[in-house]
């Protein structure tokens, strides 16, 4: 096993010794300063691979799980997996870092904390290094359930515990979809790997399932990177604690989608459903989000907004990149290459800025008790570091220079300007829409950062709104924003170093078959005043001007119907569900004995007839049969008259005296049947019961005379009778057919092999000696039943006599 | 014969399945008693009756009756008295804390 195996299931170990490291030494130290290591060895270990990646080189590991299903852990580490990989223990490191002075050592229950982060950091680096797509969508299940139990952490929370259930349902909803997905892909491929799907793409182009399975991939990735309309589960996400929020919710988990769709674009772009869709919905949602951002008054639920309006850019940028597919290795294609570098561009300085934006606003949290814009205000002068931070991821995500946002703003910019003049896909017409939804969107965009940064941090501060005495925040809570927002200011100016070692190589395994130009993907701040720029100023008017009358305009959202939000929705929905299977559960769940007796009864008759149909079970064999004598009809008078007297009376102890008329009858027949064996135990059980019977029924009510209505007492009738013929025939059929020879002469030669000349005996103690063991434990559970039964009421009795 | 034991079988099914569905705890005890006795004949039957002699070495006959059913029968016989002396119990401890044998008044509650 490859060290590589060891760091990647790292995570995973180290969660089982976090439960006694919090039990015996939290006390002194805080448990996250040892999970800190955790991340920070991934992230150094995952280092040495950026040199051989950033040579065109790719690493693979196997290690066989389940062999005989084919099933091994391969893994695969490319520039794209290893991007993730990055971001993954990168920013993880500095999430822990942070949450170590976020969450209180003492108060929280720090332990399930980290076994939950860790648990979700070892599920998302096992998905993007996994090639076993079986492997990679079982990670992906993890990741949605370690979500759903960070997100769930202050379970006291009524708001916790809805909102971990909704990102549940969804996304788990949409990883189902994507494995039904995953199962096409693989009857298209006939492979597990990716790779190797990816070097089939040629066969799965034209296949019948080729819809389908993109349909379903692609719900998969929309559910988990929250796009329109599945969306509505990240903003409720937000009851997770910040440093979840930071880490999960923007900078990793919510990206796993926007991975799968890199990953796959080589099997499935080119095609014009696939452009639509992760374009199209990219746009929309990244307009959507921005649109809802701007109202949002908590600081948390402006980011999650925020989040889904970047992360639709970044899938609206994956979708136009996938044209380069469709146009192949030449100068169109070329062109669009550079929409997907800027995809994976503005992925990494998402996750920065973004993640600082999130540390800033625990950190306002944390400080003022907090999040509501409308208490807060004024907060620059008390907290001059974190405002600093602020205004660099603020910035950054409002596209201005000089930070890394900018940049890749100005190539979304590009990328849209591009598409409008594809000239296929239907683009001819259609095309210059995406130009103008994205600059309407980056406008709001401007004025949700304007929002965040100047309503929080200027004006008047009104420290009698706020329950806490404000003062910055401790300096181990700022190093990790702070590290954050560095990156932010460095990639601004250094960003070709990330370009040629980070971007390139990840690039290369989105679009295999599209020679680099490393001329188009080198990433400059000043183009000269070309379109692009002039967006970027128009943003900057127009959205200086929306922030300065965003009173005025901001109250029209109010107007906005109730009824018709997607999460109005959401809820009907789930209500009229549970409404629903409430409802047909209590049709037939009606804790009637009789009721559940007559479903199992009509579907033994139902099962049975029907089987009987179809397998030809109606064709007796009357030959053969044994002849009739005096003696066997007078014993089949007898148990019939006497089972009619156990029906019909209603004295209690003549219905035990002919129950065990009937028992001593059946033992009769087995004599006849030349079964002395079964004939004695018949005879001894018979008269232990009917002792038994007699011995109980004083305890017992009379036997009433059967009230009831007539119609209730007809349908038992029928019920009966269908069970009776059944049965009959079932003897009839059962003697008729033959299907195998008899297997009972093996046991005649039971002197020779067990020493009994009882063969029947020879068989229960000898030859099928379990049975028999496991026939007394049944025996011993039962008498153990009774015994303990009878004590309970003795020691009640006695107990309610001691209380007299 | 089997054709007259087949009947049999069927008619303490019947009577037996009536006296599960009825309402008193008694009866439903009655009613299984008697269904264990109409499965035991249908094993018997499947297995052929009257076939030969029984299944006991060292008597110097030959052509024995399936000695299988048989021994199956046996280990059912006393599972049988084993659930009979159970439900017996579970009934009578019922009756005893509940107040009541009629099942229609046992019934549970419906579902919220």
């Amino acid at each position: 096993m490859h060290s590589f195996y060891i760091i990647l299931f790292l995570p995973f170990l180290f969660a089982f010794i976090v439960p006694f490291l919090f039990k015996y030494i939290n006390k002194r130290i805080h448990t996250g300063w040892f999970v800190l290591f955790v991340p920070l060895t991934i992230f150094l270990f995952l280092l040495q691979y950026i040199p051989i990646v950033a040579k065109g080189e790719t690493i693979e590991y196997n290690l066989p799980w389940i062999p005989s299903l084919n099933i091994n852990i391969s893994t695969y580490i490319d520039g794209l997996g290893l991007l993730f990989g990055l971001l993954i223990s990168g920013v993880g490191t500095l999430v822990i870092l942070y949450s170590i002075y976020y969450l209180s050592k003492i108060r929280e229950e720090l332990h399930k904390f980290y076994i939950y982060l860790l648990m979700f950091m070892g599920a998302m680096l096992g998905l993007v290094f996994s090639d076993h797509i079986f492997i990679l969508y079982g990670f992906w299940e993890l990741t949605s359930i370690s979500s759903f139990l960070l997100i769930g952490y202050w379970y006291e929370r009524k708001s916790s515990r809805y909102g971990a259930l909704k990102s549940l349902l969804i996304t788990v909803f949409g990883g189902l979809a994507m494995l039904a997905g995953f199962i096409m892909l693989i009857l298209m491929a006939d492979t597990y790997s990716i790779r190797e799907m990816i070097g089939n793409a040629a066969f799965i182009t034209n296949h019948d399932l080729f819809i389908p399975a993109l349909i379903l991939i692609l719900i998969g990735a929309f559910t988990k990177s929250a796009q329109f309309p599945f969306s509505i589960w990240l903003p409720d996400a937000m009851e997770a604690p910040t440093p979840v929020s930071a880490y999960l919710h923007s900078a990793t988990m919510v990206k796993a989608g926007i991975y799968l769709v890199a990953r796959l674009t080589p099997i499935f772009g080119g095609s014009s459903i696939w452009f639509w869709l992760v374009a199209g919905i990219g746009i929309i949602t990244l307009l959507y989000g921005s649109f809802t951002a701007v109202r949002q008054t908590d600081l948390k639920a402006l980011l999650a907004f925020s989040t889904i309006s970047q992360l639709g850019l970044i899938m609206s940028l994956l979708g136009i990149g996938s044209l380069a597919v469709y146009f192949g290795p030449g100068e169109s294609g070329a062109l669009y290459t550079v929409a997907t570098f800027a995809a994976l561009f503005h992925l990494f300085n998402h996750s920065t800025f973004k993640g600082s934006l999130f540390m800033v606003v625990g950190i306002v949290d944390h400080e003022t008790g907090t999040r509501d814009i409308r208490r807060l205000g004024g907060l620059m002068h008390v907290m001059p570091v974190t405002f600093t931070i602020a205004v660099v991821g603020g910035f950054s995500m409002a596209g201005l220079p000089p930070f890394n946002g900018f940049l890749s703003k100005e190539m979304f910019f590009a990328s849209v300007n591009d598409v409008a003049s594809a000239g296929i896909f239907g683009l001819e017409k259609l095309g210059m829409l995406f130009p103008i939804i994205a600059w309407i969107a980056s406008v709001f965009t401007f004025v949700y950062c304007m929002i965040l940064i100047f309503k929080t941090f200027t004006g008047k501060f009104r420290p009698e709104k706020l329950t806490k005495k404000v003062h910055e925040a401790p300096i181990g809570m700022l190093v990790s924003p702070l590290i954050l927002g560095t990156i932010v200011v460095l990639v601004f100016f250094l960003p070709n170093v990330l370009g040629e070692y980070i971007l390139i190589p990840a690039l290369i395994p989105v679009l295999p078959m599209i020679p680099i130009h490393r001329d188009d993907l080198y990433i400059t701040a000043w183009h000269g005043l070309n379109p692009e720029l002039w967006m970027t100023i128009g943003v900057v008017v127009f959205g200086i001007l929306l922030y300065k009358i965003v009173k005025g305009w901001i109250k029209l959202f109010n107007h906005y119907p109730q009824w018709l939000t997607l999460n109005h929705f959401y809820n009907r929905g789930l209500a009229g569900t549970e409404q629903f299977s409430k409802n047909i559960t209590n049709t037939y769940m009606t804790g009637s004995f009789r009721h559940y007796l007559k479903y199992i009864f009509v579907f033994f008759v139902l099962v049975l007839m029907i089987s009987f149909l179809f397998l030809y079970g109606f064709q007796f064999n009357f030959s053969n049969h044994a002849p009739i004598g005096i003696f066997d009809m007078a014993v089949v008078i007898g148990v019939v008259a006497a089972a009619f007297v156990v029906l019909f009376t209603s004295h209690r102890i003549t219905a035990i005296v002919a129950l065990g008329a009937v028992g001593y009858f059946i033992s009769l027949f087995f004599v006849l049947f030349q079964a002395p064996d079964l004939g004695l135990t018949q005879f001894v059980v018979e008269t232990v019961t009917t002792v038994l019977f007699l011995l109980c029924f004083y305890h017992l009510p009379k036997l009433r005379k059967n009230i009831g209505k007539i119609s209730l007492k007809l349908s038992n009738l029928i019920i009966s009778l269908a069970m009776g013929a059944t049965v009959t025939i079932l003897a009839l059929a059962a003697f008729g057919h033959k299907v195998f020879e008899p297997i009972t002469y093996f046991f005649e030669n039971a002197y020779e092999l067990a020493g009994a000349k009882n063969i029947v005996n020879a068989i229960l103690v000898d030859f099928r000696g379990f049975d028999t063991m496991l026939e007394i434990s049944v025996l011993t559970i039962a008498g153990l039943g009774v015994y303990i039964l009878i004590r309970q009421s003795s020691k009640r009795r006695e107990q309610s006599n001691e209380t007299e | 014969m089997e054709i007259v034991i087949a009947i049999v079988i069927g008619i303490l099914v019947t009577i037996g399945t009536y006296l599960l569905l009825s309402r008193q705890l008694l009866r439903i005890v009655f009613g299984s008693s008697l269904i264990s006795h109409a499965v035991n004949l249908l094993i018997i039957t499947s297995g052929g009756l009257k076939k030969g002699n029984a299944p006991l070495l060292g008597e110097g006959k030959i052509g024995f009756t399936d000695a299988l059913p048989q021994a199956l029968i046996l280990t059912a016989i006393v599972i049988n008295f084993a659930v009979t002396a159970f439900v017996l119990v579970l009934s009578y401890r019922s009756f005893k804390a509940n107040g009541t044998d009629d099942m229609e008044k046992l019934r549970g509650n419906e579902h919220e």
